[in-house]
């Protein structure tokens, strides 16, 4: 989450590259190079047979099926926190799906276009099952374990000054310090981003004895990212985002796709492909968003298979519901 | 150095006088055993009595001993990486070469004919090019696999031993030219050394893959792995130029000058005359700095590399082995080790034989 100083500088001294027609680039090549990291739960991490998958992973798949027809037709190309800005400044990769926060400077200095959200990630609680508490709102006079020097210490600061709670700090210098502090019993709740938290879970001696809260307290909303002055690769990217949240909304799933065949909903109509032109503006085939959930499934499908309730991280979907459903995710109208 | 000969019963003896000879002695020798009983039991229980050595799942680790079943299960990404399986045999056939060049490179004064000598410096100087080939593939039907499928201990070697067999001569002909009365050479030699030795080898892999590719011209791009391989390359060379440095300064005067008397030209009187001693005096250093090498190429990690340490990392963020880190790392280290020690054990034989 960290920008690095270094990349920073190089990129302002040097003027953003401009690569023109990544979206020709690539249906020529035949497949996509995405940038993911060097293994994270969730995100992006070797399955049993040793081939990619989790959230990001996720992205990158649903891009090619929607631009190739074919979401296997992807590079992968594992990156650092540090080398991921210039792998993709310099054309290394495609677009940068690393969980990485989207903010102004990347968006505007780095010569980043981030896409969208995939994951509202932000700061939450851990605490044992058995204390049945539900929201954090419950914490009155907790000890919390957390890191020294982040952001973290003043977002709890603030949050329970706001809700007039009482707590007590145990602040320790590494995470693993935290986590195994927390897990020996020596504070009621432990706090990080929700996504790291859901990691260290499975460390804990019975993992089943923890839950996350739902509430998230800070902001790491979390995207993929494409180079500057690319507005149609951009584009593609964006709207395959919004395909995904769209084919939830309107419940299609990757099994119950081939029954809308003689849908009279005109939205599902746009989104098979089957009337409008959404396909044809994009410059991709009318079917791409139907490819997209053929390959992978809708929002919903991707995140309880990465990180929600089928995975073992489960992660509660708390921002990350439907605007219906009580979330802040909501698909810009696709016509 | 031969220690001298004791008989078994003084062995005994003597074993007893250092351990409870006196009451310091004696107390320390108690309190070690006690260290030794609270610590080996433990290890042994949790490493072997405890430990899970069948399955497929991490649901299998039922004891609460160490669960081998990782290392089963990921054998192949922990040696090979993300090398495609189909493809593996080039790796396997490529590893069989190394092994069987390195034997017979290991007891080539076995070998009498000159022709025998000579196809094996045919084969040492062919071998690169011929295991490149087959790793990377792209000829007769061999489809291409791009180094950044590249992985586990098999990128770990291919950065240690490439990193070993260019720093060599290129370590040589700096220390060389360090010494030469050519200025221009001499400080080109010494600005080489000094810049390359002051800074971290982190440092260098930082330029390598974030910076330089910034400095290229639009759209060229240079495989990364390749560009690891330099900046490694050029970093152990500087070490190496200043290790054979000391073996050269420490060579008499006397042999240079009856070098030059008996009508040697300069290249001739430092391969035949100088080198032979200079490097068999360092031969230690040499070494040393060959497995810290090896040791330092699991930094590359942290460019986006899955070398041998850093896909345990890798494998272990699956979320279903996210526990099991710990098993990774001592296999990798257990490893590590062997690779370090057998060539500090080499290294012991080749300071023993004498120089030509």
């Amino acid at each position: 989450m960290h920008t690095i100083t270094a990349s920073l500088l190089f990129s302002a001294l040097l003027a953003p590259t401009v690569f023109a027609g990544t979206l020709d680039t690539v249906k020529e090549r035949g497949n996509i190079k995405c940038g993911v990291t060097n293994g994270l739960t969730g995100f992006s991490n070797p399955d049993k047979q040793g081939n990619w998958e989790g959230m990001d992973v996720d992205v990158c798949r649903a891009i090619a099926a929607a631009v190739l027809g074919d979401s296997n037709k992807v590079t992968y190309v594992p990156t650092s926190s540090k080398t991921r800005f210039t792998a993709l400044q310099t054309g290394e990769i495609d677009i940068l799906s690393r969980v990485t926060t989207w903010t102004l400077s990347r968006d505007s200095k780095l010569g980043l276009n981030f896409a969208g959200v995939n994951l509202y990630d932000g700061q939450g609680f851990m605490v044992r099952k058995d204390l049945g508490i539900k929201s954090a709102k419950e914490l009155n006079g907790a000890s919390i374990c957390m890191n020294t020097g982040t952001s973290t210490e003043t977002n709890i600061a603030d949050f329970f000054n706001a809700n007039n709670l009482s707590y007590k700090t145990v602040l320790f210098e590494k995470s693993s310090e935290v986590a195994s502090a927390y897990d020996l019993g020596r504070c009621d709740v432990y706090t990080s981003d929700k996504s790291g938290l859901a990691a260290q879970r499975l460390k804990m001696q019975n993992p089943d004895d923890h839950i996350i809260l739902e509430d998230t307290i800070s902001k790491e909303p979390l995207g993929p990212a494409v180079r500057h002055g690319d507005d149609e690769w951009f584009d593609v990217v964006k709207w395959t985002l919004m395909a995904l949240i769209e084919a939830e909304e309107l419940n299609i799933t990757q099994s119950n796709i081939n029954t809308f065949k003689n849908t009279k909903n005109p939205r599902i109509a746009r989104f098979l492909g089957t009337s409008g032109d959404n396909g044809k503006n994009l410059k991709l085939a009318p079917e791409w968003s139907a490819n997209i959930v053929k390959a992978v499934g809708n929002y919903g499908e991707i995140y309880a298979r990465n990180v929600g309730e089928q995975s073992l991280l489960k992660i509660p979907r708390g921002l990350n519901k439907l605007w219906s459903d009580g979330g802040i995710l909501y698909a810009i109208p696709l016509h | 150095m031969k220690t001298p000969f004791i008989h078994n019963k003084n062995r005994y003896q003597q074993l007893y006088k250092a351990l409870f000879g006196s009451t310091i002695n004696t107390v320390l020798t108690i309190i070690s055993l006690y260290f030794l009983y609270l610590t080996i039991p433990p290890i042994i229980n949790w490493t072997i009595i405890e430990a899970n050595w069948l399955g497929s799942n991490a649901s299998d680790c039922t004891n609460d001993g160490a669960c081998w079943v990782y290392i089963s299960v990921w054998w192949q990404q922990l040696l090979f990486g993300q090398y495609p399986s189909e493809q593996i045999w080039r790796l396997v056939l490529c590893s069989g070469l190394f092994i069987v060049l390195l034997i017979a490179l290991i007891f080539h004064k076995h070998l009498c004919t000159p022709l025998q000598k000579r196809l094996l410096l045919i084969s040492t100087l062919f071998y690169p090019v011929i295991a490149f080939a087959l790793m990377y593939g792209g000829f007769l039907g061999l489809p291409i696999v791009e180094t950044r499928f590249w992985g586990g201990l098999f990128l770990t070697l291919v950065i240690a031993v490439v990193g070993i067999v260019t720093s060599f001569p290129l370590g040589l002909l700096l220390a060389l030219g360090r010494q030469s009365t050519l200025k221009i050479i001499r400080l080109f030699c010494i600005g080489f050394i000094e810049l390359w030795r002051g800074v971290p080898l982190i440092t260098v892999l930082f330029m390598a893959s974030v910076m330089f590719p910034l400095f290229m011209p639009q759209g060229v791009n240079v495989d990364s792995l390749l560009r690891v391989l330099v900046g490694v390359s050029l970093f152990a060379a500087a070490y190496m130029a200043e290790i054979i440095r000391g073996g050269l300064q420490a060579i008499p005067k006397g042999q240079y000058e009856a070098a030059k008397a008996t009508g040697l030209s300069y290249w001739q009187s430092m391969f035949i005359i100088i080198l032979p001693q200079a490097i068999t005096l360092v031969i230690p250093g040499i070494v040393s700095a060959f497995i810290s090498l090896i040791k330092e190429t699991t930094l590359v990690y942290i460019i986006g590399m899955f070398d041998f340490l850093g896909i345990v990392q890798f494998t272990a963020s699956n979320s279903e082995w996210i526990r099991y880190t710990k098993e990774g790392y001592i296999f990798v280290g257990l490893i590590f080790w062997v690779i370090c020690y057998s060539l500090s054990r080499y290294s012991r034989t080749l300071e023993k034989k004498p120089s030509h």
